[in-house]
């Protein structure tokens, strides 16, 4: 049996959780102190020799993001920290921030100074304003303290840290439509090349890394690299936070070794809300990645081993739904979601999405024909892959996996010509306002 | 001739020595390294389809139509984003990659009207291309919303935007943004809802300039030419050059039928136009309607008196009136009694043909351009400091440049096609210092501002550019190599530099510019490492207009900012050909190709041709001609394309010198000005009609080709040729090619010039010689023309134009993007939508102090003359300084300018003359009835 690794959440329960004091007193800015006496360059091997990976969705190896960087020019480089966090089902980077900001901050500090920045950016999703105004807080604090500014505890490294707040579009947690938008542009992907490494923010070398990933630096330095190995598994070290919502008893951030099992994360959240009610699909990492059903819950949580059961990690965003959910329903919403948010820049998306849920909307409501489901594929096959971001692949997700486990549930809409569940079954309070059919 | 269709390779061409090889549905292509796989496979004849690209934008990679298959890479990757490797191996032809086309074709189609205008003209790439893809059905029926109902917007008076047909490639926003810099628009919403908009409002009421790049780069018919709406698509093009600014920019006219049934349906700029690259600017592409406009005079007029009503007459009769008339008065009055004066509007060959009928024909020197009134005193200065009359580079210098001065030029509105190349530069980081009394777009527009704003008090040119100069000398920051090797008379003008009255603390009262601004630009333009010189009318149109050019190339030549690439003294010049006319020989003391008159062997090359001995002693000057005439000894004027009565300064001493003259023979396009005191009235050709070339301000020869025959019968050199040979002098051509040769064999600069050469170049920068047969981009590479390069002491002459006490204001004049010059042609086109009057833009204390808010009517006097306009209040204007714009005669802003000019080329000093302003009508209070109180920030604070 797994056990919980409260490391990020482990005070959160403080009643000042949030204040640089509390911090401190749990080692807060040792690791800053620390790294301000090593080169930049070991703390860049550190983080490769940890393993860790980037918390963001594609687990892509943090500490050969940063030996990404080509060497200095004299210019300025820049480490933006994706604080975007708005993939359905994803709520780990936002209560962090607001139970723990230091230890972004902290972070962010070391990252900087590891990676040659002298100018952070921190880019919040835009509707978190108590979130922006905490973040604001905590960075007046570390200012105060000399945690940040000019020659931060006597190394001569200065940093400056701005929080950007975003102006409420899913596209901009991108990285590439991310640095448009905090440039002031409309916020679209880029083409790559060139890298944010090479030609990000301002054309010039960036690193983009997740809260979570950037948050983990400081317990990773104070520690070590061993000490991160030896939590999770090889193919993903260390620890992470498990958000798990939906139809479980005790829904919340779970912080765990990488690698736990759904399984035991629905044991830790006290099963399911409904007991009687077996869990019928769930997500692995957010509404993106293709659904899991009842099979999955010993697939081990960790990057490789969710990719070879069809699906992904992304955000360990475990929303799990029982047998009362209709899952064309809830597809159907989560392509409204991507169709709202679609940035418009390419065809496959933008059309696509549209008729996605002209489709799905048809299909939950029992009209359409078997024909549709094969257009819903057909058009999914012109958008994975094809189009110019992953929006566009994870708008495909939900809709591929739901017909391939649940096809029967799709036809059975078209015979009875409804739904065939009652969505206020489904929900924790009834309001016939907002669950209309 | 058919319709050109220029290749569009899909992205921009790369430069790189590097090449990678690749292979492509089995075939080797190589290409230089950051190619993209949809150029090299384009360029290699292998067609994947493309919506969203077009060579002249980055990649973008949003239509997904181009994507290819890649040995090993994952997916389908965009051929437009993707970059050639060496070794790769490309598919562009297998099930997959055409079952993804289909894919999104069909895409395109569930929302495109099916009926759409654009399939029926033929204007339209999705057309094509779903034949191609082979989508021509649509499965997913045609239910639920969709934008088929959307209204077009009709408000911009050229081109119509019909979001029906859009497919949001994005194209127009990115060529706004890319290729003309304005930035005017965007996608609105996001998603499905992506639509796109000028800012939320119409196109006019937007920020765009109506440039039409985005109507060119459009690839269905969302964005059209009106004009094409109306006629229908071309179905021949000509090659021809704009008739506008010096910029020069080459444009394919699109037209349908032939002969005199030609009609223009639109002009698109060229994409091998060597100074525009094909973009250009509202004028060239939209505001060619004035050659078919119903003012247009088509047949000769004379008249006895100029108070009598015209009668038209035969050409015969014109021309044999026209060179009685010289004859007599000649005979009478003595051979310095007529004269001529040439065009910058008109061709080279025109040019060449006038200034030979008055030499030969005339048997005097008394023949003068128009370029007098703008860029006499670039030809001199820079004629004294490097030993030629132009500019040093081309304009692709520009994109060299890591520091630009620009001065005395609003290159935005003015030169717009050379100002996005600017623009551009300045995206991708160089630095621009620009000196102006006003705050013109340069200082601060999306996406550029200038490093620093020296507001330099007009008049005062001299005193700042020599401040720089002390700077640079006195804080060592100078070229010393280059000086010591390059330049004569060094240390004379090293200590007159440094003395202490030429430094920014001493002038800065003079010029307005605090020092520390000054010290600042002058240690960035030193550290350049390149840095360039870009100026216009406001640095000749001064008393010191020719010194301040000689110190300016003080300045270039002290950081050896010369002779290369990125750097250089560069004029803008005001119109299509002043840099071609002044070639030509059309100044009093200068034969073809600047060499004086008083040299015997220049003119034996000329006596030996003509078969006419050349008077040794230079003609008059226009201001000499009006004084001459007025005191009675000049009588017989010939003018050809040029309004003087109202572009010369002190209009009222203009006209007293016409009415003062027996004859005045206008010949242009329209009844203007001047031909209210004409007697004879010739019928000119637009420049649709004309064979020849224009000289543009980089010394660019451009081929002007004939679009349909002239509309009044005859070509104007042909005109010029019968007036000569009437008067006795035989002239006459077979065609304008042999004008260009004679040119060639009598002109060095000229010698490789030939229009089939031309033609087959595209275009040349003189010298277009031996040593340099494709011509010279830069010019004074290892050695100035005139050997060693002549620094000059720059003393500062304060103009005798001040305030004073009853003329408390500066007045300085300028252009508007929309109008050209003194408006005959644009105020004909509805260019005139975006400027129908000239207003006067004065600073909010100054309107304050007078009791003027936006919109009132003021009165405008100097000590020569009064008009009225409207007034705009603006603080883009320093206090103490007005500015206005000479577009629309009603105004007659020459009303007022005084008769100063260059102490060295008579040009006249446009740019400074103190006036007052005091309100006639209130026009925001008026309504507000008599004698209401209006809070004063309400004055005060109106943009
Ligand atoms: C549509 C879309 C939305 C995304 N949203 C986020 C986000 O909110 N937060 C985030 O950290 N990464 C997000 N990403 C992933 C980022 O592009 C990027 O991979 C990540 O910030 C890298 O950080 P990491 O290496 O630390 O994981 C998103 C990606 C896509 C395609
Ligand atoms: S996939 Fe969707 S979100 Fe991504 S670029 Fe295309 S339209 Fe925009
Ligand atoms: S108006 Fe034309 S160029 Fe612009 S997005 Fe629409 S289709 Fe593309
Ligand atoms: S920039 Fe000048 S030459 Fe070019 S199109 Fe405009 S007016 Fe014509
Ligand atoms: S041409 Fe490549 S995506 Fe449009």
């Amino acid at each position: 049996m797994t056990t919980l690794t409260p490391i990020l959440t482990k005070f959160w329960d403080d009643p000042q959780s949030w204040t640089l004091a509390t911090y401190e007193k749990n080692e807060g800015y040792q690791a800053l102190k620390k790294a301000l006496t090593m080169a930049p360059a070991d703390l860049v091997a550190m983080t490769k020799e940890s393993g860790l990976r980037g918390r963001g969705g594609a687990g892509f190896p943090t500490g050969m993001k940063w030996g990404f960087l080509p060497p200095p020019d004299g210019g300025p480089r820049y480490l933006v920290v994706n604080a975007d966090e708005s993939e359905p089902g994803t709520c780990k980077d936002i209560p962090l921030m607001m139970a723990a900001p230091q230890f972004l901050i902290e972070g962010v500090a070391i990252t900087s100074f590891a990676i040659g920045c002298n100018h952070a950016f921190i880019y919040l999703r835009g509707e978190v304003v108590h979130v922006y105004r905490r973040l604001l807080r905590a960075v007046e604090e570390a200012y105060a303290a000399g945690h940040l500014g000019k020659n931060i505890h006597g190394s001569g490294f200065d940093l400056d840290v701005t929080v950007h707040a975003g102006a409420g579009a899913y596209i901009c947690g991108e990285e590439t439509a991310l640095l448009d938008s905090l440039e002031g542009r409309r916020g679209q992907p880029r083409s790559k090349p060139p890298f944010p490494a090479v030609a990000g923010l301002y054309a010039r070398p960036t690193v983009v890394n997740n809260v979570e990933s950037i948050a983990s630096v400081p317990p990773l330095l104070l520690h070590g690299a061993d000490w991160f190995k030896g939590m999770g598994t090889q193919d993903s070290t260390g620890f992470g936070i498990f958000s798990l919502s939906g139809h479980v008893k005790n829904p919340g951030q779970y912080e765990a070794p990488m690698g736990i099992t759904m399984r035991e994360l629905l044991d830790l959240a006290g099963g399911m809300r409904h007991p009687e009610r077996p869990i019928k699909f769930w997500t692995p990492g957010g509404s993106s990645t293709p659904l899991f059903t009842d099979e999955h819950l010993d697939v081990p949580l960790e990057f490789g081993a969710v990719a070879k059961a069809g699906s992904m990690l992304g955000t360990r965003a475990l929303q799990v739904f029982d047998s009362s959910v209709c899952v064309v329903r809830a597809v159907d919403r989560w392509t409204d979601f991507y169709k709202h948010e679609s940035c418009g820049k390419c065809t496959p998306c933008r059309e696509g999405t549209w008729w996605l849920k002209q489709i799905l909307g048809r299909l939950e409501h029992g009209q359409g024909s078997e024909a549709d489901l094969d257009k819903l594929l057909d058009i999914c096959d012109n958008i994975l892959g094809r189009s110019f971001c992953a929006l566009g692949d994870g708008a495909t997700s939900p809709i591929t996996s739901s017909i391939q486990y649940f096809r029967d549930e799709y036809i059975a809409h078209l015979t009875m010509g409804r739904c065939p569940f009652d969505p206020n079954d489904a929900v924790l309070f009834t309001t016939k306002e907002t669950v209309s059919a | 001739m058919t319709l050109i269709h220029e290749p569009d390779l899909g992205t921009p061409a790369v430069a790189n020595d590097h090449d990678v090889t690749l292979t492509i549905d089995g075939r080797a292509v190589t290409v230089p390294e950051g190619t993209s796989v949809l150029r090299a496979a384009r360029g290699a004849g292998i067609d994947i389809p493309k919506l969203c690209a077009s060579d002249n934008l980055a990649a973008y990679g949003s239509c997904r139509l181009c994507l290819v298959e890649v040995e090993g890479a994952k997916g389908t990757p965009a051929s437009c984003t993707t970059p050639c490797a060496d070794g790769m191996v490309v598919r562009t032809d297998t099930d997959t990659v055409h079952a993804l086309r289909h894919g999104v074709m069909e895409l395109y189609l569930s929302d495109h009207p099916q009926d759409c205008a654009g399939c029926a003209r033929g204007n339209c790439e999705i057309q094509a291309l779903a034949v191609q893809t082979g989508a021509a059905e649509v499965r997913y029926g045609r239910g639920g919303a969709s934008h088929l109902d959307d209204t077009a917007d009709t408000s911009n008076p050229y081109f119509t935007y019909d979001p029906k047909a859009c497919i949001v490639c994005n194209r127009c926003v990115r060529a706004c943004g890319e290729v003309q810099g304005t930035f005017a628009l965007t996608v609105q919403g996001r998603g499905f809802d992506s639509r796109i908009t000028a800012g939320g409002t119409d196109f006019l009421s937007s920020e765009c300039v109506s440039c039409g790049a985005c109507v060119q780069a459009c690839p269905t018919d969302a964005l059209t030419e009106k004009s094409v709406i109306q006629l229908g698509m071309p179905s021949r093009t000509v090659v021809t050059t704009c008739a506008y600014c010096g910029v020069g920019c080459s444009f394919k006219a699109e037209v349908q039928g032939s002969g005199d049934d030609t009609r223009v349906v639109r002009m698109v700029p060229w994409k091998d136009g060597g100074a525009n690259e094909g973009h250009s600017c509202v004028k060239g592409r939209f505001a060619y309607g004035y050659a078919s406009h119903r003012d247009r005079q088509l047949s000769p007029m004379a008249r006895d008196s100029i108070d009598d009503e015209w009668q038209v007459v035969t050409w015969e009769e014109a021309i044999t009136r026209v060179a009685e008339g010289f004859l007599a008065l000649r005979e009478k009055h003595g051979v310095g009694s007529i004269g001529g004066i040439s065009s910058s509007r008109c061709t080279n060959e025109e040019v060449y043909v006038v200034q030979k009928m008055v030499r030969a024909a005339f048997g005097n020197n008394n023949i003068d351009t128009c370029a007098r009134v703008c860029h006499s005193p670039t030809g001199y200065g820079l004629n004294h400091a490097f030993g030629t009359s132009a500019g040093t580079q081309d304009f692709a210098s520009v994109e060299q440049a890591d520091v630009m001065l620009v001065i005395g030029a609003n290159p935005t509105d003015a030169h717009p096609v050379f100002a996005s190349r600017m623009k551009k530069r300045l995206r991708a980081g160089a630095k621009a210092i620009v000196a102006d009394p006003r705050r013109i777009d340069l200082v601060r527009s999306p996406h550029v501002e200038a490093a620093l704003h020296l507001p330099v008090r007009p008049g005062t040119n001299v005193a700042f550019v020599n401040a720089m100069c002390h700077v640079i000398v006195t804080e060592g920051l100078w070229d010393e190599p280059f000086v010591r090797e390059r330049c004569e008379d060094a240390d004379a003008y090293l200590a007159f530099i440094a003395g202490p009255e030429h430094s920014p603390e001493a002038t800065q009262d003079v010029t307005g510019i605090p020092a520390s601004d000054l010290r600042a630009a002058a240690r960035l333009f030193a550290a350049g490492p390149n840095s360039a010189i870009y100026y216009g009318l406001g640095v000749t149109e001064h008393s010191q207009g020719s010194t301040m050019v000689m110190g300016m190339a003080n300045l270039a030549m002290l950081t050896g900012n010369l002779g290369r690439e990125g750097v250089g003294v560069n004029p803008l010049r005001g119109q299509n050909n002043v840099q071609g006319s002044c070639d030509m020989g059309s100044f009093p003391h200068e034969l073809p190709g600047y060499r004086h008159v008083s040299r015997p062997e220049v003119r034996e090359i000329y006596e030996s041709l003509w078969g006419v001995t050349l008077q040794a002693e230079p003609g008059l000057r226009i201001p000499n001609m009006f004084d001459s005439a007025i005191g009675g000894s000049f009588r017989g004027l010939y003018v050809q394309g040029e309004d003087i009565a109202q572009s010369d300064p002190n209009t009222s001493h203009v006209e007293a010198a016409l009415r003062a003259m027996d004859l005045v023979v206008v010949h242009d396009l329209f009844l203007n000005e001047t031909a209210r005191f004409a007697h004879v009235f010739l019928p000119g050709a637009s420049f649709l009609e004309k064979d020849g070339t224009f000289t543009n301000a980089e010394r660019r020869i451009n081929r002007v080709r004939p679009v349909m025959p002239s509309r009044v019968g005859k070509d104007e050199w042909q005109v010029v040729c019968e007036i000569a040979t009437a008067m006795g002098y035989p002239m006459s051509y077979a065609e304008a090619s042999h004008i260009m040769d004679e040119i060639a064999a009598t002109t060095p600069t000229f010698a490789g010039v030939s229009f089939a050469r031309l033609d087959a170049e595209g275009s040349m920068q003189w010298p277009v010689t031996q040593a340099a047969p494709h011509g010279t981009p830069t010019m004074h590479v290892g050695s100035f023309v005139r050997g060693l390069g002549q620094l000059t002491e720059t003393v500062y002459v304060p103009t005798t134009e001040r305030a004073n006490r009853r003329f408390p204001l500066v007045l300085t004049t300028g252009r508007i993007l929309s109008q050209y010059n003194v408006g005959a042609q644009t105020r004909r086109t509805p260019n005139s939508t975006w400027h129908p009057e000239d207003v006067l833009e004065i600073h909010p204390s100054d309107a304050e102090l007078r009791g003027v808010t936006s919109g009132d009517v003021v009165e405008l006097s100097s000590r020569v003359g009064t008009t009225r306009l409207t007034a705009l209040v603006s603080d883009r204007m320093p206090a103490g300084v007005v500015y206005t714009t000479f577009h629309h005669p009603v105004t007659g802003a020459n009303v007022v300018t005084t008769e100063n000019s260059d102490w060295a080329t008579n040009c006249p000093e446009y740019k400074v003359t103190a006036v007052q302003v005091e309100v006639v009508t209130q026009a925001a209070r008026a309504n507000a009835g008599a004698g209401a109180d209006v809070p004063a920030d309400a004055v005060a604070g109106r943009p």
